[in-house]
Formats: C-alpha cells, sequence, structure tokens
C-alpha cells in the first residue's frame, strides 16, 4: 500500500496506541511521562489507596511543588514554608511520592521548579513522547516534538494505576507562521496574535502545529511559550516538528541519553516531522512580518490587541462589555500609558533564561517606577542558578524589582503573591481571566519586553522605545 | 460514580461566554486534598461580594435557582485550566448536568468521568433556554435528549461514555482489565529512557 504521508501527530499518536479506539470505545494510549504536583493529584492517590492499587510506573513519575508554595526567602535566604492548608498538600505530596515510590522534586532540591519548566529542563521531555500533566498547560512539551497535554484528576489517577489513558485522538490544525517578524516582537506576541485570531475556543477538538520560518528561527525556549498557550485557544496539545535547534537544545541535558543512545535517538527524531503533503484537518496562515508586541485588554487571552491599539469597541458584544467594565477600561482608547500597579514576570510561559535576559535588557540601568510593585520569579532552580551566575537577579534588584524562590506564584495566585481588588498588572503568564491573579485584580497579558518596560514607565508601554 | 438515566429538574441560566474554571472555583479553594467542600467555592466570586454577602442579581442566588440541577451556560464552558475540581464543585452544587453550544475538551472530559452531564445544543435550542430560566427540562441520558415544553434535541455523547453513565462505572475499571495489552506495549516500547 502507497504510504500516505503522516503528521507528527500521527506519528507520536501510533506509537502509543495500547488499543485503537473505535466507535464504541477510546483508544488506550501510552504515557511515557507522568508529571505531578501537589495541586492536583491528592485526590488521584486517595484514589489509588481507596482500590489499594500501586503505582504502575513510578519511574515514569516524575513529582515537584510549584504551585502552592510561597515564593519569599526568609532572613536566611531560603524559602518560606508553606503554611496552613498549602502545608498540608505538600505534605500530602511527599508522603505519597514516598509510599508510592515516585521521585520528588521538593522545594531546596535543585531540580524544583515550574512542571513545565522543569521538563524540558532535565531532558525528559523529549520529541516522540507522550507526555501529560494534571496543568492544562502541559502543552508547553511539545515545543520537543512530544504529543504533551493536560489532564483531570480523575486521569491523574488512571496514569498512575495503569499508565494509561482512554482518548479519542485530537483533530490536526497547522499554524504556518510566515515571514519573519519585526526587531521587538517575541514568541509570546506570536502565540497571543494567534489567539486573538482565531479566539479562545478556536481549536477546541485540536492538536495545534506550529510551523514555518517564524517558529523555526525561535529558541527552544520560544517555542515553549508558544506551545504553552496553546490551551488557551482551546487545544489541548501543542507541537512543533523536532530539529537542530531541539537537538542543540537537548544534548547535554542532565537525563538525556549520552554516548551511543543519544546518537540512536536523534535518528529515531529525525524521522517524527510531519512529511510534506500530510494532511492538517486546518489550516491557518499568520503574517509575520507586520506584527506588532501584542498585550491584552480583557479577561480572556483571546482578547488581545497590538500594544499601540486602542481597546475595541464591544459593538453590542456582551462578553466584551462585562469584561470592559471588569477592567474598567473605556473602548476606542489607547491602553498605552494606562496606569498599573504590579508588572509579574514569570510562569511557565516565560520565566527561563531567554525571558529574564529580555526584562533584564530593558531594566538594565532602569529603575521600576515608584509606587511599582515587580516580581520577577524564576522558573526553576536551575534558572534561578543560572541567572544569578548571569548577574541578572542584580540587574533586577537593582532596578527595585523583588527576585523570587521559583514557582508559580502570582500566576494564580494561591500563594501569597496576588493582586489587591481593582489592581492593574502587566503580567508575562498565560491567564487574564477575573481575579485570576487575586480577587478583583486586572491582568494585562504581555511579553517580558512590554512588562520591564511597563515597570520603568509605571504603565503600559511600549518596550521598542526603550531597546532602541 | 452513580449510575445516572435521567434528570428533571428547571434550570438556572448563566448566560455568560467563556466561562472558565477559574470562574467556577477560584484557585484559593484548591488548596486542598480532599474533593469534598468544594461547592462553598463555586462561582464563589460571582456569587459572593467582598464581604462575603450573596450577590443578589447573580443568577444562582435568585429565587427559584435553588434545587435546580440543570446549568444552562454560554459557549465554551470550562475553558482553562485542567481542574477537575470544577465538576466536582458543581455537583456539589447540585448539578447534574450543564448545557452549552460547545464546552471546552478538558472540562468536558472532566465532567464525563464524573457523571456531570455535558449537553451540547443547538444556538436555537440554546437561545430559547436561555431566554426562560427556570424551564422544566427532562435529559434522556440512554436517548441523549434533551427536551422542555414540545422541544426535543438530541445532544451527542460517545457510547462509552453514555455506558458508563448509565451503569455507573468508570475508565479505571476499563483500562485495568487491559492490563496484559498494557504489559505487552511495555515490553514492545523497551526499558525507561531516563533514570531519575
Ligand atoms: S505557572 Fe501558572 S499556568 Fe504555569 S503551571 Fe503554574 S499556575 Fe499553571
Amino acid at each position: 500500500m502507497g504510504e500516505r504521508p503522516r503528521t507528527l501527530l500521527d506519528k507520536v499518536w501510533d506509537a502509543h496506541l495500547v488499543s485503537a479506539e473505535t466507535e464504541e470505545t477510546p483508544g488506550v494510549l501510552y504515557i511515557d511521562l507522568h508529571l505531578i504536583h501537589e495541586v492536583t493529584s491528592p485526590q488521584a492517590f486517595a484514589e489509588l489507596r481507596r482500590r489499594g492499587l500501586p503505582v504502575r510506573r513510578p519511574e515514569r513519575t516524575v513529582a515537584t511543588m510549584d504551585h502552592a508554595i510561597p515564593t519569599r526567602s526568609g532572613p536566611s535566604g531560603r524559602r518560606v514554608p508553606p503554611t496552613g492548608p498549602a502545608a498540608e498538600q505538600v505534605g500530602a505530596l511527599e508522603r505519597n511520592c514516598a509510599d508510592f515510590g515516585i521521585p520528588l522534586f521538593a522545594t531546596g532540591d535543585a531540580r524544583q521548579g515550574i512542571v513545565h519548566v522543569i521538563g524540558p529542563e532535565l531532558g525528559l521531555s523529549r520529541p516522540g513522547l507522550t507526555v501529560v500533566c494534571g496543568d492544562s498547560h502541559t502543552s508547553t512539551h511539545g515545543a520537543l516534538g512530544a504529543l504533551a497535554f493536560g489532564i483531570g484528576t480523575s486521569e491523574v489517577g488512571h496514569v498512575l494505576a495503569t499508565q494509561c489513558l482512554l482518548q479519542r485522538k485530537p483533530k490536526s490544525f497547522a499554524v504556518e507562521f510566515e515571514g519573519t517578524p519585526p526587531a521587538g516582537v517575541t514568541a509570546k506576541d506570536l502565540i497571543l496574535a494567534l489567539i486573538a485570531r482565531i479566539g479562545t475556543g478556536g481549536a477546541t477538538g485540536h492538536a495545534l502545529e506550529y510551523r514555518g520560518p517564524a517558529i523555526r528561527a525561535l529558541s527552544m525556549e520560544g517555542r515553549m511559550t508558544v506551545c504553552n498557550m496553546s490551551i488557551e485557544a482551546g487545544a489541548r496539545a501543542g507541537l512543533v516538528g523536532p530539529d537542530d535547534t531541539t537537538y542543540n537544545y537537548l544534548a547535554g541535558r542532565e537525563l538525556s541519553p549520552e554516548g551511543e543512545a543519544w546518537d540512536r535517538a536523534v535518528e529515531r527524531w529525525q524521522a517524527l516531522p510531519s512529511e510534506d503533503g500530510a494532511f492538517f484537518d486546518r489550516v491557518e496562515r499568520i503574517d509575520t512580518t507586520t506584527l506588532e508586541p501584542m498585550i491584552t485588554w480583557g479577561t480572556s487571552p483571546g482578547m488581545g490587541m497590538p500594544i499601540r491599539g486602542a481597546v475595541p469597541e464591544p459593538d453590542g458584544d456582551a462578553s466584551h462589555e462585562k469584561a470592559l467594565a471588569y477592567m474598567g477600561l473605556t473602548p476606542g482608547k489607547p491602553l498605552l500609558g494606562q496606569k498599573i500597579d504590579v508588572v509579574f514576570i514569570g510562569s511557565c510561559t516565560n520565566s527561563r533564561m531567554s525571558d529574564l535576559r529580555d526584562a533584564a535588557r530593558v531594566l538594565q540601568g532602569r529603575k521600576v517606577a515608584d509606587g511599582i510593585l515587580a516580581l520577577v520569579v524564576p522558573g526553576s532552580e536551575k534558572v534561578k542558578k543560572e541567572a544569578e551566575a548571569e548577574g541578572l537577579d542584580r540587574v533586577f534588584r537593582e532596578a527595585g524589582a523583588e527576585w523570587r524562590e521559583p514557582g508559580c506564584s502570582m500566576c494564580l495566585a494561591m500563594n501569597d503573591d496576588r493582586l489587591q481588588p481593582g489592581q492593574y498588572a502587566v503580567s508575562t503568564s498565560n491567564r487574564n481571566f477575573e481575579g485570576r491573579q487575586g480577587q478583583g485584580g486586572r491582568t494585562f497579558l504581555a511579553s517580558p519586553f512590554t512588562a520591564a518596560a511597563s515597570a520603568v514607565k509605571g504603565a503600559v508601554a511600549d518596550a521598542r522605545e526603550l531597546l532602541s | 460514580m452513580k449510575p445516572l438515566r435521567e434528570i428533571r429538574s428547571r434550570t438556572v441560566v448563566l448566560p455568560a461566554e467563556n466561562v472558565d474554571t477559574d470562574q467556577i472555583i477560584p484557585a484559593r479553594f484548591l488548596i486542598t486534598t480532599s474533593r469534598e467542600g468544594l461547592g462553598e467555592g463555586l462561582f464563589a466570586d460571582w456569587r459572593y461580594d467582598a464581604q462575603g454577602r450573596p450577590r443578589p442579581d447573580f443568577a444562582l442566588n435568585r429565587d427559584g435557582a435553588s434545587g435546580a440541577q440543570v446549568l444552562v451556560a454560554g459557549r465554551n464552558f470550562g475553558c482553562g485550566s485542567s481542574r477537575e475540581h470544577a465538576v466536582w464543585a458543581l455537583q456539589e452544587g447540585g448539578f447534574l448536568a450543564v448545557v452549552s453550544t460547545d464546552f471546552a475538551d478538558i472540562f468536558r472530559g472532566n465532567a464525563l468521568k464524573n457523571g456531570l452531564v455535558p449537553v451540547v445544543v443547538d444556538e436555537a435550542t440554546h437561545a430559547r433556554l436561555v431566554e426562560s430560566p427556570g424551564t422544566e427540562v427532562v435529559i434522556d441520558i440512554d436517548a441523549s435528549t434533551i427536551a422542555f415544553g414540545s422541544r426535543r434535541s438530541s445532544f451527542p455523547l460517545e457510547p462509552f461514555a453514555r455506558y458508563c453513565m448509565l451503569n455507573g462505572l468508570d475508565d479505571l475499571g476499563f483500562l485495568l482489565q487491559r492490563a496484559k495489552e498494557i504489559a505487552i506495549f511495555e515490553e514492545g516500547a523497551g526499558p525507561v529512557p531516563w533514570k531519575v
């Protein structure tokens, strides 16, 4: 039979089917790597205990703490421990990992960090793997050419017990980022532009594959930023075909294959990218040559606009009106110059070295404006160490920003890093939902460049003015 | 999971679109190791003001809302985070079904796994339900239909999910039965390619 050209998704999917889907039942998909954290796992372990089940493959499971832990350090320079219910949650994770033999990178461990930052940086997330985590931003790992998606807690239990999930194959959706974006336009701007275009439900039921010269030109970390926000377009997964950028990124990582095993792995990985002529259920093209830095004005990541644009008119759209009211914004007016209270640089979207370097480039020799709280939260212990070795922490501190311990922090306001009601923040995270960064808080999502420039101005700013 | 065949209830209508799981249950309620008690956080920031007083104009606080088991909501319901707590909170709040024109993928999967029925209806049916909060509806799981007044429309429900719902079964049992096939697959796949 003639070989039909296959997509990356086809190849990874087919290689992991324990049994194929039928009309009656979903397929059984094998999971290579299962990442867990303190918030979405306790109820899954409780279910295992209730049923008297072991963890099938503890060595395919890796745990860390990131969501609920404090990011402040005490006088000793060490992270302050969690208290109350957060301490209980972290304690439960420690107990569960010990009882079920799962490796845990707890706070204080050199490998701790936001789950989606540590998977790639340790060399665990790799091309061709299936990766899941009880967290919707698992799509991040797709940057390496893995099929990676977020799951609910019941499914966390399924993977713990069977290393498998019942799944139907998603449809495929190719996004071609054409051309070369202008200076100052980053990975974050590419993905915000896509979501603004197709909407928050635009890719529901699909796995996105990011393609084209602008994606090829991105660093691995930039690709992670893009894949990270796939879920904000409704897609559970986002992928990038592996190439030299991928192999160079993985080479020499702590847990990457070595020697002969490495050569064999690269050979396998090279066969993964989507073939010419492979069929995609949907295709979208974005001309990146005309893009500008993007910022969101509303309460959904799809409510984005170019930084120099005007807040769009609602034209009778009730959600749009509701968002404007929550954000306290007037349509037709620019966001540029809008006073802010907080700048948050961090989260699994933008807390890696390249993000911190971008922010530092803007903040170097400048000051955070009076009255602005600027938090810089590295994505992992490794990022923190590397940034400190480069002196980035000094740049941030001298500018008047706070340099914190790694964790999710103000991305979701589960610890005490949160906005006060009514406060405005420019944030490099991924969600601007009502109250996401603290009850009543109002979030503008943007790149590390934009966030850092806004910290300097004390208002929404265009970093290109400071970069030139 | 309890077997579920039919739901007969009035509706509560929350017409907002893109209701994300941070609205269904804000993150601060997720600092728990249990799945109980989450009903308290259900729509907390919409239901209560900063002083914790119920907002009288919020749909769930209106007369007639209490006891309703069917929530009618706007497009793309359940987008955002993968937190299954959103489903647990809705269930603890008494809901057995949510009706919308479409659901976010992860929410939909989580709902099915817990026996909360995601009912997808067409725009016209949806508009009728949104117009009249408190409508008495009948949701028949086996037939996969929702009926009210003289209207009856079917909604998509995978045969497997329907079977599980009708019989109160969950996916885990099904997967555990596949242990042999999984073991064969693992043998073919070789050893775990890393050592943590
Ligand atoms: S940084 Fe934010 S989005 Fe990423 S895993 Fe943590 S809470 Fe989720």
